[in-house]
């Protein structure tokens, strides 16, 4: 029952990373950049929810959202520049962007975390035979389904998903053929930026202190599920955060206490090891194809 | 050597001496911040000796510092106390004992293995990957050293290291760095590695094993590295593992970008600058009189400061301060150089 109970734990996890995963490698897809100041949108997502104490509850769901998009909008503005710049230059830049906007918030919060108290009535459990599952397991699941499928939708349905994998694709040729950069960059923002918002919301309930490096500590291993999973290709990313976030639970659950702390090793062990062997990811079938999203 | 060349070493050289002589003559504190800025400038120029010539950026060099930090300071903290306060720390470390000197050769030695040994798989990529690889190491490194109590002290803080960093031996080592650093760029291989970095196809072409003309540059910086770890423990007296973690990787790539990633000189006036800015930031932090007037700036204002002063020298000047140029003989026009865009690009991927 206890291996039932830690697997339906590392399934909420995992939904949770992928989402996150899933943010990191659509902005990659389509701006060949990996983006270290996207855990700093969580963070100004939690921060909103703390500011918002007291609200009511869809007022704040409103705020955060808000703030998130707002946030993705504004990254996307500092990091205009840095369009045209080689990767690794692109690389510093949102490394400094990411601790830049880290300091800002010790600036204004202090490094002392603070709790949000965003329902904690989620965290309430019930029992199917014996085994016990929180609300908010369910509710991060269910949103991590929903949110992975309506991003499917919207890429393979819909105009702007189409231009948004051309531009993934190749860059220089979709603008020829007349898609407009600025406006699939945008939306490609705002979607990380809706995206952030909704984790923000299921982290806040499980994990209700927030500190400047709350959104950091969920990036780090979001980013290496998506190194993992294959940088290049949207399902693959979303797949490997998933993976991250399932194995931690696991292997958190069934490490001795002893070898545990060394699970960020491990994982960042397996990163060294993907980019050398498997440059293109592990769950990136084929690489003739030319679809990156 | 021509007089040109040697000013080339020269300049950086007298720039260090520089901040030495005037930081004597400063107060107590300002004359710690002092020393550290020449600690520091020896670890942005190792820093520099790979990631400049190679064109191939390293989020881990902060980890060969760490380890340079430890040995040093183990190796020099009176061995009475080390079993009371690690208890767990491997008996060898216990009875290690050496003077100042053998261990901070004990930090080079170590810092170089160990770039090394994480050098022969990571050489092997280059532009992103490179990149999050060597981020993998800073995080790995971190993650082991405070937790594996058996090598090192783990989360506590070692304490009692010999402050024996004065001026003396922080302009020496500093001094050391650059001549090591200014002797290898000047040598073929320095030279094979600058070729590669340029044109990758092209000197493949001509025979170059780019690959292990890498390993050799990333060794000896990670034994540059380790060594100014040691002075850094050395300085400081304490140290533990989140002082040489995220935020000094931040500053010291801060200093080596907003100097000039692509040059000797703008790696020294990067570290020189950006470490002065710094010091005084910090100084402001804790309060102080300037020209009759008290004024303090709330914590952290530094650490926001540099990452601002980053982005827009990355997005407006990416050649840095010195323009990536080697400093000049100053009776001669300067020689142009290509910009450093182009040193830093990715060969494996287009556009």
């Amino acid at each position: 029952m206890r291996f039932a109970q830690t697997l339906i734990d590392a399934l909420a996890l995992g939904a949770l990373f992928a989402l996150v995963a899933m943010g990191v490698s659509l902005l990659f897809g389509v701006m060949r950049l990996v983006n270290f100041a996207y855990g700093e949108i969580i963070t100004a997502g939690a921060y909103a929810l703390l500011l918002t104490k007291g609200m009511a509850t869809p007022a704040r769901i409103t705020v955060t959202l808000t703030v998130t998009i707002v946030m993705a909008a504004l990254i996307n503005l500092v990091l205009r520049p840095f369009r045209t710049v080689p990767p690794p230059t692109a690389l510093i830049a949102t490394f400094a962007l990411s601790f830049l906007l880290q300091n800002l918030a010790i600036l204004w919060f202090g490094t002392q975390g603070a709790a949000m108290e965003f329902l904690p009535a989620l965290n309430q459990a019930f029992t199917i035979g014996e085994v016990r599952i929180r609300w908010i397991t369910l509710a991060s699941l269910l949103m991590g389904v929903v949110l992975v499928g309506a991003m499917a939708l919207i890429l393979r349905r819909t105009d702007i998903g189409l231009q948004m994998r051309a531009a993934a694709a190749d860059f220089t040729m979709a603008r020829i053929l007349g898609v407009r950069s600025n406006r699939v960059i945008a939306v490609a923002f705002l979607a990380t930026g809706f995206l952030a918002g909704a984790v923000t919301l299921a982290l806040a309930v499980q994990r209700p202190l927030v500190t400047p490096s709350y959104g950091f500590n969920v990036l780090v291993p979001a980013l290496v599920g998506v190194v993992v999973g294959g940088l290049d290709r949207l399902v693959a990313g979303t797949m490997g955060g998933f993976f991250v976030g399932f194995a931690t639970v696991l292997l958190g659950q069934f490490l001795p206490p002893d070898a545990r702390v060394f699970l960020n090793s491990a994982l960042f062990a397996v990163v060294i090891v993907v980019l050398l062997v498997k440059p293109n990811g592990l769950f990136v079938r084929h690489t003739k194809g030319f679809e990156r999203v | 050597m021509n007089r040109r060349s040697l000013w080339e070493l020269g300049g950086p050289m007298l720039l260090i001496l520089a901040v030495a002589v005037a930081g004597s003559t400063m107060s107590r504190a300002l004359q710690l911040q002092a020393r550290s800025i020449l600690v520091t400038t020896a670890v942005v120029v190792a820093m520099y000796l790979f990631i400049g010539n190679s064109g191939v950026l390293s989020f881990g060099h902060i980890s060969f510092v760490a380890l340079g930090a430890f040995a040093a300071g183990l190796a020099t903290a009176p061995a009475a106390v080390k079993p009371t306060t690690f208890p767990e720390l491997h008996p060898f470390l216990v009875q290690l004992q050496l003077g100042n000197i053998p261990s901070l050769v004990l930090a080079a030695l170590i810092g170089g293995l160990f770039a090394f040994l994480v050098g022969v798989p990571i050489v092997r990529l280059s532009g992103l990957s490179a990149g999050i690889a060597t981020f993998a190491v800073l995080i790995i490194t971190n993650n082991v050293l405070r937790n594996w109590e058996l090598i090192g002290p783990g989360a506590k803080t070692l304490s009692l290291i010999p402050t024996t960093t004065g001026f003396l031996q922080a302009t020496l080592g500093a001094w050391l760095v650059v001549v090591v650093a200014y002797l290898y760029q000047r040598s073929r291989f320095g030279r094979m590695l600058r070729a590669a970095r340029e044109d990758p196809s092209a000197s493949r072409a001509v025979g170059i094993d780019i690959q292990r003309q890498r390993l050799l540059a990333f060794t000896l910086s990670g034994t540059l590295a380790g060594f100014g770890g040691g002075l850094l423990a050395h300085l400081l007296g304490s140290i533990n593992t989140q002082q040489v973690f995220l935020d000094l990787t931040f500053l010291t790539l801060a200093m080596l970008v907003i100097g000039g990633i692509g040059s000797l000189w703008g790696a020294v006036v990067g570290a020189v600058v950006i470490s002065t800015l710094n010091s005084f930031l910090a100084e402001a932090e804790r309060g102080m009189n300037l020209v009759g007037v008290e004024f303090q700036v709330p914590g952290s204002t530094r650490l926001v400061a540099m990452g601002v002063l980053m982005l827009a020298m990355l997005a407006l000047r990416p050649t840095g301060l010195t323009g990536s140029r080697e400093l000049a003989w100053p009776f001669f026009h300067r020689r142009a150089h290509k910009s450093v865009r182009a040193r830093m690009s990715d060969p494996d991927t287009p556009g």
